[in-house]
């Protein structure tokens, strides 16, 4: 397996958001998202990397990674389908576009599709709720979903 | 009258978010302002004047808060916005610092002036892809037109702001869970006291606003803190509030009116009315923390004394509103995984209570409940009740009481219909 690094131009990233605290452990949420945009995922050894940098230990890092949900330690398929089903979002119907999707991409919520394509999650409040139901995939939002809507969406990401 | 639009004045124009366009409608005056012809001690009494109380949740004053940082301090001071905005319900920050982010920037810069801070953090949820975007580009913006950085408009006084990104976890939301965060750890809240005006990031005296509570200072700036305050409705006062609604109404959106018009009126006059002119069942009225009201109990006026009152809250004033059709067993079934699934896990009452009601309510909705199910989850509340570390507790139980007492029939019928053993 390579050895995990930053590439220099992250690395230069990373030394200027390091800069911009006053204590060094408080730069790790923003590492850990240079690390997770350059490796996907963020593995044990992505971690100790990350701990290196940082100066923390390893330990920290992965209970700070374990910690929030947006940071992930497994593979994800291309395209994260985060849908709400959170309240204003199940009161406009969230829960039967959650089903559809269950039985559209034959996963549960946490699974991927065989061919990598969809990682399907149901997600809490995504503060688009006046235009609900929404779904975020990566990070794009796409808002008012009918079953039509999403079953276009679906079909429009290769 | 027609209602003054002041903290949404900027949303219609096209390119809002960039610097000149937000110089031509008047941006950065207020800075001027203040850096050039005022006192900090009299920012901070124009501030006490406007009424203006904390828009995050708490609805703490903000001239009084700011009031509480020590003036001499052997450590850095802090500012943190906080613009995790996860209580559901709440979708008005996200357009603030998306179609307006020098508002945020400026009131955060005023508000540093005032207080004494060279040293600010925006905390944004790590959704809000395109408010990090944007703010960032607004903050570069604002370094390169000398608003920010060393020696701002030649004034001497020298601020930084720097934009941290949150990575998916409500409680961060929470003022010292957001401190945990920023300085890189799990988002657990912090025992008070010490508070965060003596101790709090990086140990220094930190102030804590949300967005909306920052961009409502350069217009208290500009046109004084009395002219803010009678923007409130009559006998109320306390100037404009964004009120964001969802849920069953035909015009869902972010209403901006003055603090204290009656929930009727949000609901039925700015927002339409109910979707397919059903009935109203119930509405939330400050974001899923703050209990249910049912439809008899709309002619209340949103402002915190008034909710108070009827033993509810104006939060982040995040209106959800329910139809006639609604199931309140599964709606709140829904909260209740929320707040079981959030719980950071540090203090058993919220940790072990949430869970728990949460298990029963999955039950229930299953058809596995019994009647007594229902005094439980009320029992387990009221042991949630004041005992937290924060009061995430607190945000849970506002659902959990307030569905179970209010439509107790409709839990019973629910019970002794869908049971199946
Ligand atoms: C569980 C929990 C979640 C919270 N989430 C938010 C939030 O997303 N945004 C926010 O501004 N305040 C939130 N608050 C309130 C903050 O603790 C704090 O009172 C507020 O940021 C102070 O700013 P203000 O005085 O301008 O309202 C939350 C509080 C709790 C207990
Ligand atoms: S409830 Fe779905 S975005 Fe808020």
């Amino acid at each position: 397996m390579n050895k995990v690094e930053f590439s220099k131009k992250t690395l230069d990233k990373f030394k200027s958001v390091i800069a911009k605290y006053p204590e060094k452990g408080a730069a790790l949420l923003p590492t850990l998202w240079l690390a997770q945009q350059e490796f996907s995922v963020l593995t044990p050894e992505v971690e100790e990397y990350v701990a290196g940098l940082v100066g923390v230990s390893p330990v920290r890092v992965q209970e700070v990674r374990s910690f929030y949900t947006m940071y992930t330690a497994r593979p994800l398929g291309k395209y994260h389908l985060q849908l709400c089903t959170n309240i204003t979002c199940s009161l406009l119907g969230a829960e039967e576009l959650l089903e559809h999707l269950k039985k559209r991409l034959k996963v549960n919520c946490g699974e991927t599709t065989s061919d990598k394509k969809f990682t399907l999650s149901a997600v809490e409040c995504l503060g688009h709720c006046g235009t609900g139901p929404v779904i975020q995939i990566n990070d794009d939002f796409h808002e008012s979903l009918t079953r039509e809507s999403l079953d276009k969406l679906l079909d429009s990401l290769k | 009258m027609a209602n003054e639009a002041v903290l949404t004045k900027n949303f219609g124009t096209k390119n809002s978010h960039t610097l000149g366009v937000y110089e031509q409608g008047g941006g950065y005056k207020a800075l001027k302002k203040a850096l050039t012809g005022m006192k900090p001690e009299a920012v901070m009494a124009e501030v006490d004047k406007s009424g203006l109380r904390g828009r995050g949740g708490a609805g703490f004053p903000t001239g009084k808060k700011w009031s509480f940082i020590p003036k001499d301090s052997p450590k850095p001071k802090y500012l943190t916005v906080n613009a995790d905005e996860g209580e559901p319900g709440t979708y008005k920050d996200r357009p603030l610092m998306e179609l307006d982010p020098h508002a945020v920037i400026e009131g955060s810069i005023i508000t540093c002036y005032a207080v004494g801070i060279h040293s600010a953090f925006i905390y944004v949820r790590g959704e809000y892809v395109k408010s990090v975007q944007r703010l960032n580009d607004a903050i570069n913006e604002a370094y390169a037109g000398g608003y920010l950085g060393k020696n701002i408009l030649n004034t001497g006084f020298d601020l930084d702001i720097v934009v941290h990104r949150g990575a998916g976890a409500y409680i961060c939301g929470e003022e010292t869970g957001l401190l945990e965060s920023l300085e890189g750890k799990k988002g657990q809240p912090r025992m008070k006291p010490p508070f965060p005006a003596i101790v709090g990031a990086f140990q220094g005296p930190t102030v804590i606003n949300n967005v909306e509570t920052m961009a409502a200072i350069p217009p208290i700036v500009n046109n004084g803190g009395e002219w803010f305050n009678n923007l409130g409705a009559p006998g109320v006062g306390g100037g404009l509030k964004l009120y964001p609604i969802s849920g069953h109404v035909k015009k869902p959106g972010v209403y901006e009116l003055p603090m204290g018009t009656t929930l009727r009126d949000i609901i039925y006059k700015h927002a339409g009315g109910i979707r397919d002119d059903k009935k109203l069942k119930a509405v939330i009225p400050g974001g899923s923390s703050a209990p249910v009201l049912r439809a008899d109990e709309i002619d209340v006026k949103m402002d915190y004394n008034s909710l108070a009152a009827i033993k509810t809250m104006l939060g982040s004033g995040a209106i959800i509103v329910m139809d006639e059709d609604t199931n309140m067993v599964k709606t709140l079934k829904v909260l209740l995984k929320f707040y079981a699934h959030e719980s950071c896990g540090k203090c058993t009452p919220c940790r072990e209570g949430t869970g728990w009601m949460d298990r029963i309510m999955t039950r229930i909705v299953k058809g596995n409940g019994h009647i007594s199910d229902l005094d439980t989850i009320l029992s387990i509340s009221n042991t949630i009740d004041g005992k937290t570390l924060c009061p995430m507790g607190q945000a849970a139980i506002g659902p959990s009481i307030s569905f179970i007492t209010k439509f107790r029939n409709e839990f019973e019928d629910y019970i002794r219909k869908g049971r199946t053993n």
